[in-house]
């Protein structure tokens, strides 16, 4: 079934969203798009774990499992953050992340 | 044996005192503390004279001569097995002695001003440094090694500080202060270097060691030789330098005059009785290393004391406030004792010298303590320092003036009074010796009547001066230890000092030798005769004389022009030469360069401070760029 | 057809991946986002792995979206657009970000990808669930408990982070509040 594509494009593809995430990650202001910009850069992340077992090592499940678990950790990181950001809404009334710097000199 | 271990409290007393009254003063009432200061030193008086007696009258001789017995001793400070530091209490002819003379006088002077002092602001903490005084300078005479004396050395001039620098809002006062301390602190520079080139040598601290005259410490250190003097003797003549500052010998003698400042019972205490005999004292504990390894060094104590004897009579003939007569008559009286002292030897005829300081010194205290508590009373009574301003006080002033009187004639040595013989004795001990410094003592007896009577008919007699208001007689509390003083100055001259206090502890036969008393008497009624004409009433006399021997009278009237050369050595070449280039390398090149890196950092915080601010995505910003950089770098760039 | 699926995807997910950063209205950026899983979730089944796509769009699509939306309604007006973030930092991060990744793609295209010539092992639900709770060389319970802890973990956390009226022990210092 894949034998059309080189490994490579699922490479740079992930790529280029792993960096549309960083991209993301330094521009927006909303604490919730910069949890959608993490999203996307573990994704691409899966994406490059299953590519490389598929073209690579077919003959294991090592990619499969660390995606798997990949997407539990997203899952309880994006509860873990959704708290913090509600309660940063309640002590700042505002989710923007400029907004939030009483950590600073 | 008999236990002296109780002679602890003598120093010990004080010091809780001057800390009671130093830190709890302020709460008790003044007159209280005063009474408590006072208390203190009469349990040590009690205590000192209990002391001598058992001492000097049922202590065990050995071979008829006193030993010297450590009291008490402990370790202080332990650096190693050999250099340690001891504190404790050393009881020897010399040391009992200056505690009668030190507790007898202060004790004198305590109550003295307790009429004095009245009123005066700062009264508990007068009282404070009396007793801090009085502490250090029992602590000094009982010292068992050199470097507890050295302690208690410096602590004494502390407490001097202290004490001149008592009107801390006078300038003059703050002044003299400051001058007495660098001026002792700098001769004491020597004594200190004295001491660390004698106990290498001689690899101990301890007095009973060090002036053994049989012992192994003598002995060392005379074979190595430094510009022509042995290695002892340089040593020797360092220790003598503190002697000279505290001494107030020449050259370091600027600063007493000037401790005038003080309040009259210090001076009376401090810079006459006990603390400017310490160099004295120093010598003579010393005594058998001067006179057995550093018969140079002995030389130059004994010309120094001859010099400064002569060098300040002639100056106090000239002064004309009453405290710097006395301040400057104290220094020749104290040269009398350093020449003594210089012109003995160890052991005995020769050790004549040595008896007759240790005399003179207790005799010297007794009377000149009685000169200047007579003077401030007289300055109590009248408001000047200036015999100018005084004149006809005879009537007015009744008990003062029998008593100054008293002191005055034995200053002058006349016969019977206490002076006379200590004098006589120093005499002869000089006339043994060297007959040019024999001639100079000569000449300062009769110098030391004609200022005193100067002194005594200027105030007492002279023109009937006008004052503001009708001088009265001090109170009780100041006639009193007048009186007592008085009695002490007649009659102790019949105290045997031959059979008590003698260079090596024995018994020492002198007798007085007409040849030399009857001359020192009649040239001290000279003297008296000399101030009797000049001042005994208004004359022209001393003007005319004045204006005779200008340039001398001159010259003597600004006491040699030695401050004037001090200052000028010290502002226009130390100061100038060489103070002001390190100052300015330190202030620009030392400091400077702390003050760059100091500056230089704090700018460079100051502009990086910025990354710290906060946002979130600069961090993230910063990450990513140095992550992908190295990753450049370490790809591509660092093959 | 493998081709032409696999550029529909990627195209999907770069396209909408870019819409989600950069869409000034939030409630819009969370589904581009979702459209981002949902390709991602194609392509996973086009590598053939089913049971990761099917998780992949449970989980992701189904669960962390919806989780973003909820968290969007409590905290902002859907209405509300962004300001656009200055020039000046969209440029920095966009010249960052685009050199990154041209250096990533250089280097995957210097790389020399070798594959194995070992067989294809068929990924099925019952090969799963046995390496998932198998102690053997290839099995993964271990990181199955750890996982299954942090969730527990994570749960608690969020509910102790989230919950009103306890910020004494947690949330930031009140240091600067007064």
């Amino acid at each position: 079934m894949n034998s059309g594509i080189p490994v490579q494009y699922f490479l740079i593809l992930a790529t280029v969203m792993f960096f549309t995430g960083i991209y993301g990650f330094l521009t927006r202001r909303n604490l919730i798009t910069i949890l959608m910009s993490v999203e996307l850069i573990l994704n691409s992340v899966n994406i490059n774990f299953l590519a490389f077992n598929r073209y690579l090592y077919p003959h294991k499940l090592e990619g499969m499992f660390f995606s798997l678990f990949i997407i539990a950790v997203a899952a309880s990181e994006a509860a873990v953050v959704i708290a913090i950001i509600i309660n940063i809404y309640r002590r700042f009334t505002t989710i923007n992340v400029e907004d939030v710097n009483e950590m600073k000199f | 044996m008999i236990n002296f271990s109780y002679t602890i409290w003598i120093p010990l007393l004080p010091f809780l005192m001057f800390i009671l009254l130093g830190l709890a003063g302020h709460k008790l009432k003044p007159k209280l503390s005063g009474l408590l200061g006072t208390g203190g030193l009469g349990i040590i008086t009690v205590l000192s004279y209990i002391t001598a007696f058992k001492y000097f009258f049922t202590s065990e001789k050995v071979d008829g001569a006193y030993q010297k017995i450590t009291a008490l001793n402990f370790t202080w400070l332990q650096f190693t097995d050999k250099l340690h530091i001891d504190l404790g209490v050393l009881l020897d002819p010399i040391s009992v002695m200056m505690l009668v003379v030190i507790s007898t006088v202060s004790f004198m002077v305590h109550i003295y001003s307790l009429g004095y002092m009245k009123d005066e602001k700062g009264f508990e903490r007068f009282f404070a440094f009396l007793s801090l005084f009085s502490f250090s300078m029992l602590g000094l005479v009982l010292a068992t090694n050199i470097f507890q004396m050295y302690i208690f050395w410096e602590l004494v001039g502390v407490s001097s500080f202290l004490l001149i620098g008592f009107y801390y809002q006078k300038p003059s006062a703050v002044r003299a202060s400051k001058k007495a301390f660098i001026v002792t602190r700098f001769a004491d520079l020597g004594f200190l270097i004295g001491i660390l080139i004698l106990s290498f040598n001689t690899k101990t601290f301890d007095f009973i060691t060090l002036t053994n005259p049989a012992g192994s410490a003598i002995a060392q250190g005379g074979g190595i030789v430094f510009l022509g003097l042995s290695v002892m003797t340089w040593s020797m003549i360092f220790v003598f330098m503190g002697g000279v500052g505290k001494s107030a010998m020449f050259p370091f003698h600027i600063w007493l005059p000037d401790a005038m400042e003080g309040p009259t019972p210090v001076s009376a205490l401090i810079h006459a009785a006990t603390m400017v005999v310490a160099g004295v004292y120093l010598v003579a504990r010393m005594f058998p290393i001067y006179a057995l390894s550093a018969p140079v060094a002995l030389n130059v104590v004994a010309w120094v004391g001859a010099f400064t004897s002569l060098f300040a009579a002639v100056i106090a003939c000239t002064q004309t406030d009453i405290k710097r007569v006395l301040a400057y008559s104290t220094m020749s009286q104290i040269g009398y004792m350093m020449l003594a002292l210089g012109v003995a030897g160890y052991g005995g005829h020769e050790g004549l010298g040595y008896m007759a300081s240790m005399f003179h010194l207790f005799t010297h205290a007794m009377f000149k303590a009685l000169l200047f508590l007579g003077a401030g009373a007289i300055i109590h009574a009248v408001h000047s320092n200036y015999m100018t301003e005084m004149g006809g006080l005879r009537k007015y002033l009744p008990v003062t003036h029998i008593t100054f009187l008293i002191a005055c004639l034995t200053i002058a040595g006349i016969p019977p009074l206490s002076g006379f013989f200590s004098k006589d004795e120093i005499l002869a001990a000089a006339f043994h010796s060297n007959k040019l410094l024999f001639a100079i003592e000569y000449a300062v007896a009769g110098l030391t009547a004609f200022y005193m009577f100067r002194l005594y008919f200027s105030i007492f007699w002279g023109k009937d001066t006008q004052y503001h208001h009708t001088p009265q007689e001090a109170p009780a509390t100041m006639t009193v230890p007048l009186i007592i003083l008085a009695v002490g100055s007649v009659f102790s001259g019949i105290i045997p000092f031959n059979k008590l206090v003698t260079s090596d502890g024995k018994i020492l036969e002198s007798e007085i030798e007409l040849m030399i008393a009857i001359p020192s008497v009649l040239i001290g009624l000279l003297g008296i005769g000399v101030a009797y004409i000049m001042y005994r009433k208004e004359s022209a006399i001393p003007d005319r004389l004045a204006a005779t021997f200008k340039y001398g009278y001159k010259w003597a009237y600004n006491k040699f022009y030695i401050d004037e050369l001090y200052l000028f050595v010290t502002k226009k070449i130390i100061f100038r030469y060489i103070s002001d280039p390190v100052a300015w390398f330190d202030r620009h090149i030392v400091d400077g360069t702390m003050n760059t890196i100091a500056s230089v950092t704090q700018n460079f915080s100051f502009r990086i401070r910025a990354f710290q601010s906060g946002q979130l995505q600069k961090y993230a910003f910063v990450f990513i760029t140095g992550a992908i950089m190295l990753a450049i770098l370490f790809i591509y760039l660092w093959k | 057809m493998a081709s032409i699926m696999f550029i529909l995807f990627s195209a999907m997910i770069i396209v909408f991946s870019i819409l989600t950063v950069t869409s000034r209205k939030i409630l819009r950026a969370a589904v581009y986002l979702l459209f981002v899983l949902v390709s991602t979730s194609g392509l996973y089944f086009m590598l053939n792995y089913q049971f990761l796509a099917a998780v992949q769009l449970t989980l992701y699509a189904g669960g962390i979206v919806v989780l973003i939306i909820f968290s969007i309604l409590l905290t902002s007006h859907i209405s509300q657009k962004f300001e656009s973030s200055g020039w000046k930092k969209n440029i920095f991060s966009a010249i960052a970000a685009i050199t990154g990744a041209i250096l990533s793609i250089i280097t995957i295209l210097d790389y020399r990808f070798s594959a194995t010539n070992e067989a294809a092992k068929e990924v099925n639900m019952r090969l799963i669930g046995k390496s998932l709770l198998s102690v053997d060389y290839d099995g993964y319970v271990l990181p199955f408990e750890v996982i299954s802890v942090l969730l527990l973990a994570a749960m608690v956390a969020a509910i102790v982070v989230a919950k009103k009226g306890a910020p004494k022990t947690i949330g930031l210092p009140k240091i600067n509040q007064e």
